[in-house]
């Protein structure tokens, strides 16, 4: 049994009853005591930041740097983790389990094979076939095509997760055209023995390196997770402020034998369960989980209205009002289509884009096309029941339609699991198989002649991209209109700064103008009531005015 | 039969009347702010005095309620077609004509026919239909998850304005007339003393003189 379970119509009509019995005297008298204790459950503002909070364990009972075994000298990552698993000696086999490692997840709703691995997404497209660049960010060592060892675990990379020194970095696994590994040479070795001593719970900056700059840069892909956040002021998280609570990405994603909670592919819309008891709730990483089922202080009508929102909205539809803030811009709009110009028969790129913290961003790559970027970005609203259903290599589609949705979602009003959640909208112009109306795995990284990238030939590195993998290709390529759907739910704001009621319930420009399915109070109204109810009412003054004014020009009439 | 200054308007009468205005006043304010037809308040401070100001009203009328049928004044409101047309005819042509207002107040009938049946109208249909879809608009997410809700809550939201809209109008109309007939003030000031002009029957005053001497004046 759960501590919590939902609120049944009576005891939410108990708790009105209840809260109009107290609410109006004592309200006054609680805002005062708040009003001392700062704003609660917001903590304040401290002068030396604390170190990052990873869950309730804080200090650890082991030094690293006083272990043999750590002493080094490393010649290789992977001497090092067979150092860490010479004690963790069950790691191996729970984390060769979770997704950092296997790129790969199978829908249980909709039996979609899913995963990096995999999937096709509207950024740089697939990391299939490009695995000697893309899988720099998988948990381990030397993947660059079909014959990595997905059972040895000794490839698995711990430092990049729990080192702290901040010198370790990765490059890919595979040269590929010397057009592109130009980019990765001259970088100072790595100090194994260092960056081994230095482990702790992964902090920020760990899980950033990878997390932070999906899709080829710093927030491309998320919009909600920038390096920004490796330091981020409480105002642009409230929950990983270092003036704030400093919490680390782990505090939220809860860990079981290196399992995280807080998946992409099966997102938990609406939370029904709570904080459960203590020690419970380690299987997910929603708001409700830690703030419960009624978050908001009760010491208001408005505060009993706020809790029965949650029902129908997301925690983050209010709580964040904004995405990509913090300086860092993320890509809203990418285009293949200009891919592959070259001068003097050399790639090129362009800046054309200058973000809050003063950065500037690449417009054109020849590589990749044209990107438009955006900061401080109003989401997307709409219902959401947690069930993304992804366009993947099988899928087949029209060849003429407008636009494909790589991962459309569904949701609405009539179902009890959906709320209204915020999302990042990216819209693409990607290549696709004209013939045959399917996506496509297009072959960027190598050091062959077809490698888009260094030979900017998209046919060929269709071709050959389809062909590694025995897939079926027309050898007619275009280009189509994608549109992938982002959930956010980090750059959660200060409470101060969530959205005001009126930011929704207004006639003019409301956040949630474009959802449907619901009658939204001062959203909308019936015309012909308005238009027939003020008729009324004028025409009564109407009637009124000319009564008093046959009263007060009938000479005997005026006073009676 | 004779005229006299009777208190026709109990202490709680006049705190109900006063009350229910200002509670009403400010549900019209903040409930057509609300709707979005103006911006004086924001949504939650709207949300706030509009919900508190009828749970208030919600126990005001309790209370009345109970007032009414324990004292056996709801009689007053009983409608009668007596009278009626020399009401209508008055407001509709008599007063340009500065005619005496046909209706003489008696003991057990405060309001002329008119007024009563107006009166009557609100408390059993306008009211009930007020507070009847706004408890339904307040509650809304105790409901929430049957089959159509969003349709109810819009029919619900209907009810609701459309109430608004001629519970205003009602206001409106309320007002004028207390300009007819007697001058404004004299109008107004039974509802804060409490006495009016009263037609007695010789028993009716006898009664009043002998056993409640401080309800005639």
């Amino acid at each position: 049994m759960r501590g919590h379970h939902r609120l049944s119509p009576l005891r939410i009509i108990g708790r009105y009853a209840l809260a109009c019995l107290l609410a109006g005297p004592f309200s006054a008298v609680v805002q005062l005591a708040n009003a001392d204790a700062g704003s609660w459950p917001t903590p304040p503002a401290t002068s030396a930041p604390p170190p990052q909070i990873s869950g309730p364990l804080q200090g650890g009972t082991a030094d690293h740097t006083k272990f043999d075994e750590l002493k080094g000298p490393f010649e290789t990552g992977s001497q090092v983790t067979q150092a860490c698993l010479s004690c963790h000696t069950e790691t191996g086999q729970h984390f060769m389990k979770n997704i950092h490692w296997t790129w790969s997840y199978q829908d249980p709703n909709t039996g979609q094979q899913l995963g990096k691995r995999y999937l096709i997404n509207n950024f740089c497209t697939n990391s299939r076939g490009n695995e000697g660049m893309c899988a720099q960010c998988h948990a381990g060592y030397g993947w660059k095509d079909e014959s990595f060892d997905f059972t040895d675990e000794t490839k698995i990379d711990c430092l990049v997760c729990h080192e702290t020194t901040g010198t370790y970095y990765k490059t890919p696994n595979s040269e590929g055209s010397p057009a592109c590994s130009v980019m990765f040479e001259g970088k100072p070795p790595i100090d194994l023995a260092a960056a081994a001593q230095s482990v702790d719970l992964p902090q920020r900056a760990n899980c950033g390196a990878c997390h932070f700059n999906g899709g080829g840069g710093d927030n491309v892909k998320h919009g909600d997770l920038s390096t920004a956040l490796k330091q981020p002021p409480r105002s642009l998280d409230v929950h990983m402020g270092v003036d704030g609570l400093n919490f680390a990405c782990t505090a939220c994603h809860v860990t079981n034998k290196h399992v995280w909670a807080g998946s992409r592919y099966q997102i938990v819309s609406k939370d029904t369960e709570g904080t459960g008891l203590p020690g419970q709730r380690t299987d997910v990483a929603t708001c409700e989980s830690c703030h419960g089922l009624a978050p908001h202080p009760v010491d208001s009508l408005a505060g009993f209205k706020l809790n029965d929102h949650v029902q129908s909205i997301a925690c983050q539809t209010c709580h964040i009002p904004e995405f990509a803030r913090g300086g860092v811009a993320t890509v809203i709009d990418w285009d293949w289509r200009t891919a592959g110009r070259t001068r003097d028969g050399e790639g090129y790129h362009e800046e054309g884009y200058i973000q809050g913290n003063g950065g500037h961003r690449y417009t054109y790559k020849s590589i990749k096309g044209d990107f438009v970027y955006d900061e401080n970005i109003i989401p997307e609203y709409d219902w959401f029941d947690g069930q993304m259903v992804y366009t993947t290599i099988d899928t087949t589609f029209d060849p003429n339609a407008e636009s494909i949705e790589i991962n459309g979602f569904s949701g609405s009003r009539e179902d009890e699991r959906s709320r209204i959640w915020p999302f990042k909208r990216m819209h693409t112009w990607q290549p696709y198989d004209k013939g045959n109306g399917t996506l496509v795995y297009t072959h960027l990284w190598g050091e062959d002649d077809a490698a888009y990238w260094g030979n900017y030939d998209m046919g060929a590195a269709i071709e050959k991209g389809m062909a590694d993998f025995g897939l079926n290709y027309s050898g007619e390529y275009g280009f189509i209109e994608t549109l992938s759907w982002w959930p956010i739910t980090h750059m959660v704001t200060p409470k101060e700064q969530a959205l005001a009621c009126g930011d929704c319930h207004t006639p003019k420009d409301s956040r949630l103008a474009e959802v449907k399915g619901v009658y939204l109070p001062g959203r909308d109204r019936n015309r012909w009531l308005d238009i027939i109810g003020t008729l009324i009412v004028a025409g009564t003054l109407g009637g009124i005015l000319i009564h008093a004014g046959i009263r007060f020009f009938s000479p005997k009439g005026s006073h009676h | 039969m004779a005229l006299h200054q009777v208190k026709i308007f109990s202490g709680f009468e006049r705190f109900w009347h006063w009350s229910q205005m200002l509670l009403i006043l400010i549900l019209l304010i903040t409930g057509f702010g609300l709707h979005g037809f103006h911006s004086l308040v924001s949504f939650e401070t709207a949300v706030t005095w509009h919900t508190g100001a009828a749970l208030a009203l919600l126990l005001l009328w309790a209370f009345s309620i109970f007032w009414l049928f324990t004292t056996r004044t709801w009689r007053h409101f009983i409608p009668t077609i007596t009278g009626m047309w020399g009401v209508l005819r008055y407001y509709s042509y008599g007063i340009f004509k500065g005619e005496r207002h046909p209706y003489r107040k008696a003991y057990w009938r405060k309001h002329n026919p008119l007024q009563a049946l107006a009166y009557l109208m609100l408390k059993i249909v306008l009211f009930p239909a007020i507070w009847i879809s706004g408890l339904a608009y307040l509650f809304y997410f105790a409901w929430r998850n049957i089959p159509n809700a969003p349709a109810w809550l819009e029919g619900v939201a209907l009810v609701h304005t459309a109430a608004a809209f001629a519970i205003l109008t009602f206001v409106f109309v309320h007002v004028y007339m207390l300009t007819t007939g007697h001058s404004f003030r004299e109008h107004v000031m039974p509802m804060i003393t409490g006495f009016d002009e009263v037609d007695l029957t010789p028993e009716e005053e006898a009664y009043l003189r002998k056993d409640e001497p401080e309800q005639i004046r």
